[in-house]
């Protein structure tokens, strides 16, 4: 299946759930999207009057495995451990609409030509939003590199932004993916340990406690979350099939019937609609946001981890000093080093300080944003649903 | 036929009666005048050309009856007639027809004291060329001077009539019926020849020495030789309601009745009403008073009109005239104005044929009795049937008559939502306050049933009485076995679930417990309001019994485990088995459509009802979905450090935990407005089938009478041919036992059928108002429901904006 996107309902769709700095000199969008089998093409368009780049207007084909490169580049690069690094994007995950649009086919049988178009259409519909939301999700993933001061400057972002081949970047081999792995594992069995180090500063003693706890209760809302909108879009979808019931009903019926079965089915028609507008407005403005700050507090514990684990060579430094000293062996050397790793501790702490407020901040605004954005949208929807019923109960009564 | 043949039918509400008559004379109309039209051009242009061939006239409606019936006439004719013999005899030859009908169509003839009627008589008779010396002359020239003389002729015979009838019913029918028709014909009887007397101004002398014929006839035939000019006119007029007669008749083959229903064309509207439906009526104690008054009210009313209609024709002679010569069309619509009266009374006869024998009809007719037999207004017809006479009987032209289906349509309408109105007020019974009762595996609940009426039936105005489950089921099965065969709908209550019973009994207090408990409580109160809304069950005793009486034997064959329920399983599974090998070659077309319909729409409903109870399973995993949501929402805000999102955050949970409870109560209201109404939907479908059923049953036993006279008669040729004449007596006993069987099931059958038609029209109707009225409310509560969400979150909205 190959679809694309088209400018204005992306426009539409940007609920983007970070309020972005838009810095008039570096603008990136992806205004276009090819999806081939499982893989996704973005074409990443820039506009700049930065003079790093070569041209003031340009746009190049990447894919998924390109912006998690570009990800992990930034997470690896020493110079950036005090920032928060922008969440990768989650892949793109066509499954659940594919595996829907198979389970349909198989169902065909017991449908009606219009229950199984209307069916249809609505997994299209499905389908064409994760779609249009996987592609937001990559695009806010630059933006945000992009309106970040120093992260803008990377040479690896611009390379990204502007080599106007292929990347090519290989996909990680097997030793690779257990690489990772093992290191996902090294790192959380050192946050154990270093979790015995004694923190020096209140503030980060502070956000420790609160982004571990904050984590884990996001985490379980957007599972309840996205549980919820599910469960809403099953009862849009029984809108459908009750609406094709009953229109199938008053086909074969000739009495006074008719006419009430005919005005039911098609408010059930017009009720699907609205309700299955409910549905994915409530997976946009809240299930998304909670998604996306759920991976950026995750990004958050990062540089905490970070910190820690400066904080960490700091104190080690700090002994091996002593020793030095004690010994009078390599003290120069061992004064250096641990000079080094305060001078990294303090950077870390201080643009930590910095990102983590920032952070903050950035958090409220988009849930002020999206929470406003979603009631306004609930209200929007049960007046479409009150104004259907209202009228179709007048019709009903009049006759 | 069938028609006169019940003696002891269902008992009818008058309403219902009512309704059955009236639509057909709306709709009925149309099609009778067409037909009339084809079939009677051409046997009216020629009087219009000849003023002197009544005969062949006369002769060709004959011709289109059956042969026993002409020689019923002519039986009547040899003898020198006085209009008591003709219908003494007629009443002799009638030995199938049921004597009730006999008596009626006495009466009836007496009552053809109307002039049309009459005339239609005599010229029959003419035709015979063997009448009574007076009318000879008379009829040999103007036929229209029968219809005068007609009116004095049956003026005598009303009176005897009476006697006869009154003699007749002691002989041939069932006393008590024939007593009641026979004092309803005296009243209508004087009421027409009242009538008649003022129509004959100079009569009036004699038909008070109604007896003597002669003299009536002598004075009577002047005046007429006068009016020979105005002969034609009357005769057709007479001949086309006559010959839509006797088309339906035929099929039938009780010409004879149809006789005497030509003649006196004006009278047959209230033949039908004895026929069928009058019967019913005097069945019914409660009906019948009511009833007659109204009979008397239309005879006197259509004795007017024919005064009118007399006086207009007669009058009018001359313009008629003229216009019959430039359009036959015309023509036969300014007769059928100057006898409306008789041709809508006969398009009433005709389609109330038709619903009986439903074999013989064409689709038009079944679907007009179909449509219009809903609704009847009886004022309203009284107002059409007066209208008509107040017109100046010339000037109703076409046009009138084409107006009066409209205006009477439209007036139906109105009836028809005064019916429902009415009928909504009459009896309201509630199912109130289940109540567990006793312990263990004994517990039952009991139900608190009240009823408040207006009905004149009940005692008191509002009583309630204490029922348990299984008395409602027992009311079922006496009601189904009562009034199942007969074609009836009997609702269904709802069905018994032993798990949910059990879970009752077991005392389980969880939400599922009470929600079947709810919902048998709706339904059963639903079942209930059915019952006493169908106006024959509510007169059942039992019904009434089950409404009122402190204590109600206990209802034992309704367990399920008992022996009477294996019994009942077995009865079902044979049931099951002969309806397999039943092959029934459906000749009506009404009935096989509607069986299709009933059929596909029960299948859709039950996917219907499938869908809906998923919805409420989604709607209830919704519910608990946001129920955990609304949980972890709170978490979320008491973790968060921003106060104002926080406080934004938990005001979230809180408007999330409104919409779990919105959507549980939601959920609630799929299952009680709407997945109940479907599930009563197809327990209905089901009774509708089972009447369906009840009809093919009747079919069958009425197909093996037949068989079994068939074979009988060939066991009878048999004996013939060997000669044996002691057996052959033995068969022939033995034959003209099996014709009356025959007879009997065919009537059965075919009053089966008009039940089940009715029946079934009446649940349509009953159907789409239920669906309307429940839908509403369902309806409701979902915009009550979207408006609670609306409210919910425009609260939220400020508290989202305050988050700074």
């Amino acid at each position: 299946m190959t679809s694309s996107l088209d400018e204005n309902s992306k426009e539409k769709m940007r609920s983007v759930s970070v309020d972005l700095n838009n810095d008039a000199s570096l603008l990136i969008d992806i205004p276009d999207a090819l999806c081939e089998r499982d893989k996704v093409k973005f074409t990443v368009h820039t506009k700049t009057t930065l003079s790093a780049f070569q041209k003031p207007e340009f746009s190049v084909p990447r894919q998924h495995e390109d912006f998690i490169w570009l990800h992990d580049t930034l997470v690896e690069t020493e110079d950036y451990a005090g920032l928060i690094i922008p969440p990768a994007p989650p892949k793109p995950d066509f499954e659940s609409p594919r595996e829907k649009m198979h389970k349909l086919g198989e169902g065909e049988a017991t449908m009606t030509k219009e229950e199984y178009a209307k069916m249809k259409q609505e997994l299209e519909a499905e389908y064409l939003a994760v779609f249009k939301k996987t592609v937001q999700v990559h695009e806010i993933f630059l933006q945000r590199v992009s309106s970040h001061p120093i992260l803008n400057k990377d040479r690896n972002f611009q390379i990204f932004l502007e080599y106007d081949q292929d990347l090519t970047v290989r996909r990680k081999n097997a030793k690779e993916m257990f690489g990772g792995f093992f290191k996902n594992m090294v790192k959380s069995a050192d946050e154990v340990l270093i979790s015995g180090v004694k923190e020096v500063d209140d503030f980060f003693e502070q956000e420790k406690t609160f982004l571990l706890d904050y984590y884990s209760k996001i985490k379980d809302s957007t599972a309840k979350a996205e549980k919820m909108t599910r469960a809403h879009k099953n009862i849009a979808d029984d809108y459908i099939h009750i609406s094709a019931t009953l229109n199938s009903l008053s086909a074969d019926d000739s009495t006074a019937n008719k006419k009430h079965l005919e005005k039911l089915s098609d408010l059930f028609e017009k009720l699907r609609k609205v309700e299955g507008r409910v549905a994915s407005d409530q997976e946009l403005k809240l299930t998304e946001l909670l998604r996306y700050y759920m991976r950026d507090i995750q990004a958050a514990k990062d540089l905490l981890y970070r910190r820690a684990r400066a904080l960490a060579d700091y104190e080690n430094s700090n002994k091996a000093l002593d020793k030095a000293r004690l010994k009078s062996k390599d003290i120069p050397q061992a004064e250096e080093h641990q000079q080094q790793c305060l001078q990294k501790f303090d950077k870390l702490s201080n643009s930590g300080k910095k990102e983590l407020t920032g952070f903050k901040g950035r958090r409220v605004v988009a849930f002020r944003k999206n929470l406003i954005e979603m009631a306004e949208l609930e209200i929007k929807h049960a007046k479409n649903n009150a104004t259907l019923l209202q009228g179709c109960i007048e019709l009903l009564k009049s006759n | 036929m069938a028609t006169s043949s019940e003696r002891s039918p269902p008992p009818f509400p008058d309403s219902e009666d009512q309704d059955v008559l009236d639509p057909e004379d709306v709709g009925g109309r149309d099609s009778d005048e067409e037909d009339g039209e084809d079939l009677f051009l051409s046997p009216s242009d020629p009087p219009l050309a000849d003023l002197d061939t009544p005969l062949p006239l006369a002769n060709q409606p004959i011709e289109v009856l059956m042969t026993p019936p002409s020689d019923i006439m002519s039986d009547l004719l040899i003898e020198p007639i006085s209009c008591q013999s003709e219908i003494q005899s007629a009443s002799e030859v009638v030995t199938e027809p049921s004597d009730d009908f006999v008596d009626l169509t006495n009466n009836l003839t007496e009552e053809a004291a109307d002039n049309v009627a009459a005339a239609a008589q005599d010229t029959a008779i003419i035709s015979l060329d063997e009448p009574s010396d007076d009318f000879v002359d008379l009829l040999g020239s103007e036929t229209e001077a029968l219809q005068e003389e007609a009116v004095v002729v049956v003026d005598v015979p009303a009176d005897t009539a009476t006697d006869k009838s009154e003699g007749m019913g002691s002989d041939t029918d069932p006393p008590g019926e024939g007593k009641e028709e026979v004092e309803e014909v005296e009243e209508v009887e004087e009421a027409s020849t009242a009538a008649v007397f003022d129509l004959i101004g100079d009569s009036g002398g004699e038909s008070d020495s109604n007896t003597q014929q002669s003299p009536g006839i002598d004075t009577f035939v002047d005046p007429l030789v006068d009016l020979l000019s105005d002969t034609p006119p009357a005769a057709e007029a007479q001949k086309p309601s006559m010959a839509t007669i006797d088309l339906f008749n035929e099929d039938e083959g009780s010409d004879l009745f149809s006789d005497p229903l030509l003649t006196m064309s004006a009278r047959q509207p209230q033949k039908s009403l004895f026929g069928e439906t009058d019967e019913d009526l005097f069945g019914e104690p409660l009906g019948a008073t009511s009833k007659k008054t109204i009979n008397k009210e239309q005879k006197d009313k259509t004795v007017t009109i024919k005064a009118a209609a007399v006086g207009g024709g007669i009058n009018i002679t001359g313009p008629l005239q003229e216009i019959n010569p430039a359009e036959a069309g015309d023509l036969f619509t300014e007769e059928a104005v100057a006898t409306v009266p008789s041709v809508s009374s006969t398009s009433t006869v005709n389609s109330k044929t038709n619903g009986v024998h439903s074999e013989e009809e064409t689709d038009i007719f079944a679907e007009a009795t179909v449509e219009l037999s809903l609704d009847s207004p009886r004022s309203e017809r009284k107002k059409e049937v007066m209208a008509k006479p107040s017109a100046p009987a010339p000037s109703l032209s076409a046009t009138a008559s084409l107006a009066k289906p409209q205006s009477a349509a439209l007036e139906e309408m109105d009836e028809e939502e005064e019916e429902e109105q009415e009928d909504q007020f009459e009896i309201f019974v509630s199912v109130k306050d289940p109540e567990k009762i006793g312990d263990g595996m004994t517990a039952y609940m009991a139900y608190k049933l009240s009823t408040q009426t207006t009905l004149p039936m009940f005692r008191t105005k509002t009583f309630t009485v204490r029922r348990r489950f299984s008395d409602f089921l027992g009311l079922y099965e006496k009601l189904s076995e009562k009034h199942g065969p007969n074609g009836y709908i009997v609702p269904p209550p709802p069905e018994k679930s032993i798990l949910g019973m059990t879970k009752m009994k077991v005392g389980k207090d969880d939400s599922s417990s009470a929600d079947f408990v709810e919902r048998r409580r709706g339904a059963l109160e639903r079942y209930v309001q059915r019952v006493v809304n169908h106006p024959s069950l509510l007169q059942d005793p039992d019904v009434r019994e089950f409404l009122e009486r402190e204590e109600l034997p206990r209802a034992v064959s309704t367990q399920a485990l008992s022996g009477a329920g294996f019994l009942k399983m077995i009865n079902k599974a044979t049931d099951a088995v002969s309806k397999m090998t039943i092959k029934m070659n459906e000749s009506d077309v009404w009935f096989e459509d509607k069986l299709q319909e009933v059929e596909s729409a029960d299948q859709q409903f039950r996917k219907l009802h499938a869908l809906v109870e998923s919805l409420v399973v989604h709607r209830k995993e919704l519910s608990l979905n946001t129920a955990s949501f609304a949980k972890s929402a709170a978490m979320l805000g008491s973790a968060e450090d921003n106060t104002a999102l926080s406080r934004a955050l938990s005001q979230l949970a809180e408007v999330e935990d409104k919409m779990e409870q919105l959507h549980q109560d939601q959920a609630s209201n799929d299952t009680f407005s709407f997945a109940e109404l479907i599930a009563d939907f197809i327990r209905l479908l089901g009774a509708v089938r089972g009447s369906f059923d009840h009809r093919i049953k009747a079919w069958q036993r009425w197909q093996d009478g037949q068989a079994m006279l068939q074979k009988k008669r060939e066991t009878e040729a048999k004996l013939l041919w060997a000669n044996k004449p002691d057996k052959l007596q033995l068969a022939k006993e033995e034959i003209a036992e099996w014709e009356a069987k025959v007879t009997q099931y065919e009537r059965e059958f075919d009053r089966v059928s008009a039940t089940v038609r009715k029946e079934v029209i009446r649940f349509e109707k009953e159907k789409a108002k239920n669906f309307k009225r429940q839908i509403i409310k369902y309806l409701e509560s979902l915009l009550q429901s979207q408006q609670q969400l609306i409210k919910y979150w425009d609260a939220f909205l400020p508290e989202a904006k305050a988050i700074a």
